[in-house]
This record gives structure tokens, C-alpha cells and sequence, in this order.
């Protein structure tokens, strides 16, 4: 059975991914659509940044990663390198479970 | 090599290392649940963290296979407007299309964004194979039991992919306001929906907020 699954997810998540590219695929969109497609890059980023950081499961939780990502939005607002902030919000991570 | 090939090559490396942590993870907790042989397929042919863990999450509180595709697909249901978004910037053959579209994950959607709603087709390509092999390496670890890694979470990977998602969503809202509008709108409707709402639903409703641009800028 769960090779069932493995082909369903396997199959839809494909289907997903390409149905855009195949039915749109280089065709102009209209100005409206042109700027809800612009917005769409920030939007899901700050949803991933904001889960990545506070859900635990169906939990909100306040935990050692919100401190790695508070010192990673001031070292990359100082426009530190992203290499550089991501070596430090994780040692900062480290660091607090070492010590919790 | 062209400039756009090796900066998605070095841009997407240093998601690697977190990437095959995580698939440790996947590795170790889906391998009892469904065997190695197929915990691996899945993440040959799934290669989605959001949808397989949603999945397995399910199979361990004793769901049915159904419920569980249901849940990974949903988790999986942004690539939907992604895969919408990409379309005008893609060319050629549907065949070649298809296959661009189908390597976009989180991470390389964002990295080929250019602005003005285009997107180098390049870079999403080239941004896939080093997530793709450190998650494929990383759930065969996880899958063989390797316990070096058991616990990623302890050495700070976690943290790598907010803060990566950070390093590409400072510069989309710089000299942005609606932008910056759209993701305060986005972060509210993501975690209000967290506590009440399957996984995957909070990101794809918050993607949902870019809806503002439908409105003519004042």
C-alpha cells in the first residue's frame, strides 16, 4: 500500500508543479497578473520564514530558532554575506540547546 | 559554464548540508512506517520535505493511505500558482517546459525570481541537483539509521532554511511598499492558520495575500 502512495504523491506533485508551464507556458500575462505574480515571490517567502521559525507541527512555539533568526535578520539587514548569517544564526542555535 | 549556472550552483549549496539534514530526519522516521526501499523511492520521485512528511505524519497517527496522499498533496498545492507564475518566463517546447517546472522547489522559485514578475529558467534548473542529491543522500542515511545525525535540530540546521528564505526575501522588499504590505498580510494569515489548519494550508493561504496585486497600485 505504501508504494501506492509513493506513486500517488509522486504523480500529483508532478502534475502540480507542470500543469502552469504546459497550459501558460510563454504567453504575456495581462498587467494585473503580471504584478500578482511579482508579489507571490515575498508572499511565500515571509509564509516559509514564519513557519520555518515559530511552528512546531500544529504548535506555535517560541524557541532557540527564533533567536538564530533574529540575529540572521540583523546581520543580513547590515548586509552581512548570507553564507556569514546563516554560520551564525545556527551557532546561535547550537549554542542555546547546548546550554538549555 | 555560463554566470547564471554557477551562481544557482553556489547559491544552492549552501542549502545542501541542511537539506540532507532533514533527510536524515525523513530517512529515520519513514523507514519503519513504510520500509527503506520505498522511503527512498519517495524521496527520489516526491523530492518535496512539506509533502512527505505530512504524509508519514499521517501514516504515524495510524491514517489510511488516502488521508495521507490527500494531506502530502495539499502541502503540496502552492507549486500550483508557482508553476502559474513561472509559466510566461519558460519557452520552447512543452516537453522542456514541463521539465523546468517540474524541478522548482521553494528555494529555486525564489533564487530565478528577477523581478516584474519574470524568472530565469536557468537558475531554476541549475538550483536543483545539490538539494536534490543532499536530500536523496541524507534519506538514505536516515533509512540505513545513522545516528550521528539522529538529531539534526541540536546542531542548528533547523534554522538555515528561515534564515536562507530571509537572505532572499529582504531584497524582493527593498524600495517595495506593497510588498512589504503583502508579506506583513502574508505572516499574519500563516500563523494564524498554523494551530487551526492541516499542513501546507498556512502557506498556501498566505500566498494568497500577492491576490493584492489584482488592485491598480495608487
Amino acid at each position: 500500500m505504501t508504494w501506492v502512495l509513493v506513486g500517488i504523491l509522486a504523480a500529483g506533485t508532478l502534475a502540480l508543479k507542470i500543469v502552469g508551464p504546459l497550459v501558460a507556458g510563454g504567453v504575456q500575462p495581462p498587467p494585473a497578473l503580471v504584478r500578482v505574480i511579482e508579489l507571490l515571490t515575498p508572499a511565500l517567502l515571509t509564509a516559509l520564514v514564519v513557519t520555518s521559525t515559530f511552528a512546531s507541527g500544529r504548535d506555535l512555539v517560541l524557541d532557540a530558532r527564533a533567536a538564530g533568526v533574529v540575529i540572521g535578520l540583523a546581520l543580513l539587514l547590515l548586509r552581512v554575506p548570507l553564507v556569514l548569517a546563516l554560520i551564525a544564526s545556527a551557532a546561535v542555535v547550537a549554542g542555546i540547546r547546548l546550554l538549555g | 559554464m555560463s554566470d547564471a549556472k554557477a551562481d544557482a550552483l553556489r547559491k544552492s549549496a549552501v542549502l545542501a548540508l541542511p537539506t540532507a539534514a532533514l533527510g536524515v530526519t525523513f530517512g529515520l522516521l519513514a523507514a519503519p512506517l513504510m520500509g527503506g526501499p520505498a522511503a527512498l523511492a519517495m524521496s527520489a520521485l516526491v523530492w518535496s520535505g512539506a509533502a512527505q512528511f505530512g504524509a508519514v505524519s499521517v501514516l504515524s497517527a495510524g491514517g489510511g493511505v488516502p488521508l495521507a496522499a490527500g494531506t502530502g498533496l495539499l502541502a503540496n498545492a502552492r507549486y500550483l500558482p508557482m508553476g502559474f507564475a513561472l509559466a510566461p518566463s519558460l519557452h520552447g517546447s512543452p516537453l522542456r517546459r514541463a521539465l523546468t517546472g517540474a524541478l522548482v522547489v521553494d528555494a529555486s522559485f525564489a533564487l530565478a525570481h528577477r523581478g516584474e514578475g519574470r524568472f530565469d529558467p536557468q537558475t531554476v534548473v541549475w538550483s536543483a541537483p545539490l538539494q536534490y542529491v543532499g536530500w536523496l543522500v541524507g534519506t538514505a542515511a536516515g533509512v540505513a539509521g545513522a545516528s550521528v545525525l539522529a538529531d539534526p535540530g541540536q546542531l542548528g540546521f533547523d534554522v538555515l532554511f528561515p534564515v536562507f528564505y530571509l537572505g532572499l526575501l529582504i531584497p524582493e522588499l527593498r524600495g517595495s511598499a506593497r510588498a512589504l504590505v503583502v508579506a506583513g498580510m502574508s505572516a499574519v494569515v500563516a500563523l494564524a492558520l498554523v494551530p487551526v489548519a492541516p499542513e501546507g494550508v498556512p502557506v498556501l493561504a498566505a500566498a494568497a495575500t500577492a491576490l493584492l496585486g489584482l488592485k491598480e497600485p495608487s
